[in-house]
């Protein structure tokens, strides 16, 4: 017998009898305004802007650029870069990524998390390596929880996607809460208000 | 079989005799918990979800068998591959085998209790792979030739001074800089030379979602994405009890795993997997290793629905007290404590009793494990299977038939007060009498109550 056969097997002899699912559809009792959002990034060490057109956001990577930093546009509201090249470059051709910037697809009130997939990021890589990370999201896009959050989603609608909640962080020596883990060491998000 | 069961107290004497040291894991694990509990109470639904997380985990673990098919026919449709493995050994060779038939020589690894139990990484070394851990804790007791303390916090036990010296030595750190902001950023610059150079990646696993075949990995420090996207293969090592039915499920434990764990909303990542990117793989290895047989215990079966938040060991005035490493075992602390006899009765019999049986542990579980009763249901079921140490056996049974005599019981209270007034150092002797170690003894009184009683009543 296949080893897949002998545990399934053995499951099906030892579990208990059937549990039914009780019903469940999240909670409604939640705010999702943008001031809570912004409030709840800020915990998490994240810094917010508001506007009403993306000009603001042209303007900084023009900057940037001409800072002489490597920055990464892959907003199709502001001509991305090219983005067939980029599903192929490795970690070693990405690991001098100063800044990227990209599209988020929801925001999570409650916890400041942000959700983007292959879509929006086209090589998986780009929102890890990269040292800065600018996440674009519009206001309409703010839901209150996770349940909401996944209720509005199709995880499986890209082949990989996920909730990004703050720059990346550890607490592994002493418990000192220190940002800049392996991925970005800053996080900012700029909400559309149209 | 008296030597295991002394295990846990042995270990936790060595530990506490730094108790500077002690207490203050003492009270950093507490501030955790602390932090958990302030988060939990933001959050008004906070019972519902955690009933509604123990329900799910109980009607899927009533319906494994066909939710384990039900994600492998979606993941083999999203272009996964999937090994099945009965136990840890067969576990260690898939693994293994993938690595060999890629021809690489060097992995990166992000946490992984399963590979952990497993002892996946000496089985690897052994076959001359070089495995690096690379979540921070991880990679500092990987560097100390240790195994993690705790399954949220690898390096709990250890000081920055600790870190420090550690890194000195292998990364080659100022000596006594013990800046964790220093320290953190010499690992990032090592680890991201791993993480370039390396073109396999092994994950865990928190959530498989039979629904659509794919799964969950929660991490802060984003080491499990720099690890999986840099490299071509993605081995994701889970357990049988990892599967929910559905996506909105994530819904209810992404909201409890962080804030139970940590005291944060969420992970910094959560990162759902269902398909590789072009030129890549995914493989899952679910891993049986005893869980089927957990099943079939019906007053234990229950631990299976732990989603590894670590919260009873944060909340645990044994653990807290005693260090991880105390519970000789990967998954310490009181789940670990409870899961633990299921695999090898003998060798972790004293594990039910490194408790103090407060409840608390099934107080703050998210999932609603009643984590206390099965302590004391395996300290039982031990003691009946004939693990426990003789001297335990000979005073339960002594207790047993002086209690059930009254005259005897009478007799012996008089005798025993007589000897703790007389020759008190008999049982202030610490080899004698174990108790004694870290209490005081009290004076015995002159009369028993039944004798006060009698003189009193009127």
């Amino acid at each position: 017998m296949s080893n897949r056969n002998i545990i399934l097997d053995k499951i099906k002899k030892n579990k208990p009898e059937f549990i039914a699912l009780s019903e469940f559809n999240g909670f409604d009792n939640q705010q999702k305004s943008i001031d809570l959002l912004i409030e709840t990034l800020k915990t998490i060490k994240t810094e917010t802007t508001v506007g009403n057109n993306i000009t603001p956001i042209q303007d900084k990577i023009n900057l940037l650029k001409k800072e002489g930093n490597v920055v990464l546009n892959l907003l199709d509201e502001l001509n991305a870069d090219e983005k067939e090249a980029l599903i192929l470059k490795t970690a070693a051709d990405l690991a001098s990524l100063d800044y990227a910037f990209i599209r988020g697809q929801i925001a999570v009130a409650e916890n400041g998390a942000i959700w983007l997939s292959d879509k929006n990021t086209i090589n998986r890589l780009v929102p890890f390596i990269c040292k800065h990370l600018i996440l674009v999201i519009e206001e309409k896009n703010i839901v209150a929880d996770m349940h909401e959050a996944y209720a509005s989603i199709n995880i499986n609608e890209d082949g990989y996607g996920v909730f990004i909640s703050g720059p990346s962080k550890t607490a592994d020596i002493e418990q000192s809460l220190v940002i800049g883990a392996h991925g970005p060491l800053s996080l900012n998000v700029f909400i559309l208000q149209f | 079989m008296n030597t295991t069961a002394q295990k846990h107290a042995t270990n936790a004497a060595t530990y506490i005799a730094d108790e500077q040291r002690t207490n203050w894991h003492d009270e950093t694990l507490w501030f955790v918990r602390h932090k958990r509990d302030l988060a939990a109470t933001k959050v008004p639904e906070w019972e519902a979800l955690r009933n509604t997380a123990s329900n799910i985990k109980e009607h899927t673990l009533s319906n494994l068998d066909l939710y384990l098919a039900e994600f492998e026919k979606n993941a083999l449709q999203n272009g996964i591959i999937v090994h099945w493995a009965p136990d840890a050994a067969a576990h260690n060779q898939i693994v293994h085998s993938i690595i060999k038939e890629a021809g690489i020589k060097q992995i990166v690894k992000s946490k992984s209790m399963l590979t952990e139990e497993c002892h996946l990484n000496e089985y690897l070394i052994q076959n001359g792979i070089e495995v690096v851990d690379t979540d921070l804790g991880e990679r500092i007791v990987q560097f100390r030739k240790e195994i993690p303390s705790h399954i949220v916090l690898p390096a709990i036990h250890l000081k920055k001074e600790d870190v420090s010296d550690t890194f000195h030595q292998h990364l080659g750190t100022e000596k006594d800089n013990n800046d964790p902001q220093y320290l953190t950023s010499a690992a990032r610059v090592h680890l991201r030379n791993k993480f370039i150079e390396s073109s396999l990646a092994i994950t865990g696993v928190n959530f498989a979602i039979a629904e659509t075949g794919g799964f969950v990995v929660c991490t802060n420090e984003g080491n499990a994405d720099m690890g999986t996207h840099s490299a071509n293969i993605h081995i994701a090592c889970m357990g049988i009890e990892k599967i929910i039915p559905q996506q909105k499920h994530l819904g209810v434990f992404t909201r409890l795993l962080a804030r139970s764990a940590t005291g944060q909303a969420i992970t910094t990542y959560t990162s759902h997997f269902h398909r590789p990117q072009k030129n890549k793989a995914i493989h899952v290895v679910i891993v049986d290793n005893g869980r089927s047989t957990q099943l079939g215990r019906k007053d234990f079966r229950n631990s299976l629905k732990c989603i590894r938040c670590g919260a009873c060991s944060n909340t645990c005035p044994v653990f807290r007290r005693s260090g991880g490493h105390s519970y000789h075992i990967a998954v310490a602390g009181p789940i670990g404590s409870i899961l633990a006899p299921n695999i090898d009765m003998k060798r972790y019999a004293d594990l039910p009793f490194a408790s103090s049986l407060c409840g608390s542990c099934s107080n703050v579980c998210p999932v609603k494990i009643d984590i206390h009763d099965q302590l004391w249901k395996w300290r039982q079921e031990l003691m009946k299977q004939g693990y426990s140490n003789w001297y335990k056996k000979l005073m339960m049974q002594s207790m047993a038939f002086v209690l059930s005599k009254p005259k005897l019981y009478r007799f012996t209270g008089k005798t025993a007060r007589i000897f703790l007034r007389t020759v008190p150092f008999l049982f202030q002797s610490k080899s004698l009498n174990p108790w004694y170690k870290n209490r005081e003894f009290p004076a015995a009184p002159k009369q028993s109550f039944t004798e006060w009683y009698k003189q009193n009543k009127k």
